[in-house]
């Protein structure tokens, strides 16, 4: 990873190196909470809290930390913040909290926290691992906020509540699209997301595991 | 940093982690938890605003709140009962527990498994002559419960409005029930026909409109959501029935009896 630089390590996985678009984690949550885009606003929040302080911490502790236990104290950092962060929307964001439901706590099994503490705050310093874990945050906010705005404007015909496909049901002319308010629309999405992303950036498409190879001809089974 | 994998080391570094960890979350928990109360709070009192078509945006809950006087009913009796404070009366922890509650075994239309015996009402304006009358009613829909508060007139029969303040059913489809159009067509129906203390107030199929034989007592069911129409039905049907509301109800139905 040539992102050494703050700037780099907060704007990298934005676009060039996304976790859910390029390394395709965190989709399982991805595809719950996307049906507006007010719940993916505040999930995206509170995944972009919880990955920087827990790279923040996990960098700070990363030289005292022995590495038969190394998972365990990763997951209780996470799942400690996961819990303040449970209980700081509760009391702040009571409606939205109330739609993220259980998906907030689930940030916990959100492989992105995990992968990037794992993956740089074992080997980086505090700042860097914090601004890292934003950017990655950040990554994970950009794809939840696109695919909570293709499906809520496409599902509801709104925009964080601002109607501006009036529906059929409310007396105008636009007939929803319930699929999109399902969640595998989210996979839909996100998959079409992914295809425009690497044919702006044809060198993210991975090599194939195997080739198809042409019918086998009888002489070569003979 | 050798050490660091010695048994010593990772058993303090275990241990203090576990104490940091455990400061940390009990002290936001602690810390936040009479602002999410006040919230949880607020959030049910809106909700019986708004059922109840009083709700005025931007206007303090509390004030509002106060022209509304929340009561215990005894289902079996539908007399009022004093054996709890209505305030802190958690009428949902009834339903588990055996003493205050029965098994509807057999006889169950909502999909409940057990009926407390005593319920909060809300009462608007005086306590002896209400405007409104508003019961707290749930029920299984396709997917889930669905909670909400049915809002009576006075006269303990024509509907104000019914509100489900959660419910998980289909996106679009049965969670229409939370459509501000949808809630509008209850204003003006009527629960019960025109004597008895029967409930006779159904969604149908088709619409409703002013030729439909008995239109005071039907609601235009959701479209596409055939069982989250048959358990909104059946849950009013059985809350204002005779397990229900009805013996409470039936003081206002007839005000000779007095109240």
């Amino acid at each position: 990873m040539a992102a050494d630089s703050p700037k780099g390590v907060l704007t990298t996985p934005v676009f060039k190196n996304n976790p859910i678009a390029l390394q395709i984690l965190g989709v399982c949550s991805a595809l719950a909470v996307t049906n507006s885009v007010q719940t993916s606003l505040v999930m995206g929040l509170a995944v972009i809290s919880v990955t920087a302080f827990s790279n923040l911490f996990v960098s700070l502790i990363r030289n005292h930390m022995p590495s038969s236990i190394r998972i365990i104290v990763q997951m209780t950092i996470i799942a400690s913040l996961v819990i303040v962060v449970d209980q700081v929307l509760r009391a702040y964001a009571y409606e939205t909290s109330k739609q993220l439901s259980v998906f907030v706590g689930l940030i916990i099994t959100n492989c992105i926290v995990m992968g990037r503490a794992e993956a740089y705050a074992m080997q980086n310093g505090p700042v860097m691992s914090f601004l890292d874990g934003i950017g990655n945050g950040l990554g994970y906010t950009f794809v939840l906020l696109v695919v909570g705005a293709v499906r809520e404007l496409f599902g509801s015909g709104s925009l964080l509540g601002f109607t501006l496909l009036t529906p059929v049901k409310d007396g105008g002319w636009y007939v929803t699209n319930g699929l999109m308010l399902l969640p595998p629309s989210a996979f839909f999405v996100i998959g079409l997301m992914i295809w425009v992303i690497r044919s702006i950036n044809p060198e993210q498409v991975e090599e194939a595991d195997f080739k198809i190879t042409s019918n086998t001809k009888a002489q070569e089974a003979a | 940093m050798a050490n660091n994998n010695s048994i010593k080391k990772t058993l303090i570094v275990a241990f203090s982690l576990c104490v940091v960890c455990s400061v940390v979350v009990s002290a936001a928990a602690v810390a936040l938890r009479p602002v999410q109360q006040t919230n949880q709070e607020l959030d049910r009192k809106t909700n019986i605003l708004q059922v109840a078509e009083l709700y005025k945006p931007g206007q303090s809950v509390a004030e509002q709140f106060s022209h509304i006087t929340p009561k215990v009913v005894d289902l079996n009796t539908g007399e009022y009962s004093d054996r709890f404070d209505p305030d802190t009366f958690d009428q949902f922890g009834a339903a588990e527990d055996p003493e205050l509650s029965e098994s509807l075994k057999g006889n169950d239309p909502a999909g409940l498994g057990r009926r407390e015996n005593f319920a909060t009402i809300y009462l608007v304006g005086d306590p002896t002559d209400p405007e409104q009358i508003i019961v707290p009613v749930r029920g299984q829909g396709l997917w889930s419960m669905m909670y909400g508060y049915l809002a009576l007139k006075g006269d303990g029969n024509t509907i104000v409005g019914l509100s489900f303040y959660q419910q998980g059913e289909t996106p679009g489809l049965g969670g229409e029930v939370d459509n501000p159009r949808w809630k509008a067509l209850w204003d003006g129906k009527e629960v019960y026909s025109d004597n008895g203390m029967e409930p006779v107030i159904r969604l149908v199929k088709g619409g409703v409109d002013s030729q439909t034989p008995n239109a005071e007592n039907k609601v235009d069911a959701l479209s596409g959501a055939t069982l989250t129409s048959r358990g909104v039905t059946q849950l009013l049907q059985f809350w204002l029935g005779e397990q229900g509301f009805a013996k409470y109800l039936s003081r206002f139905r007839d005000p000779s009896q007095g109240a």
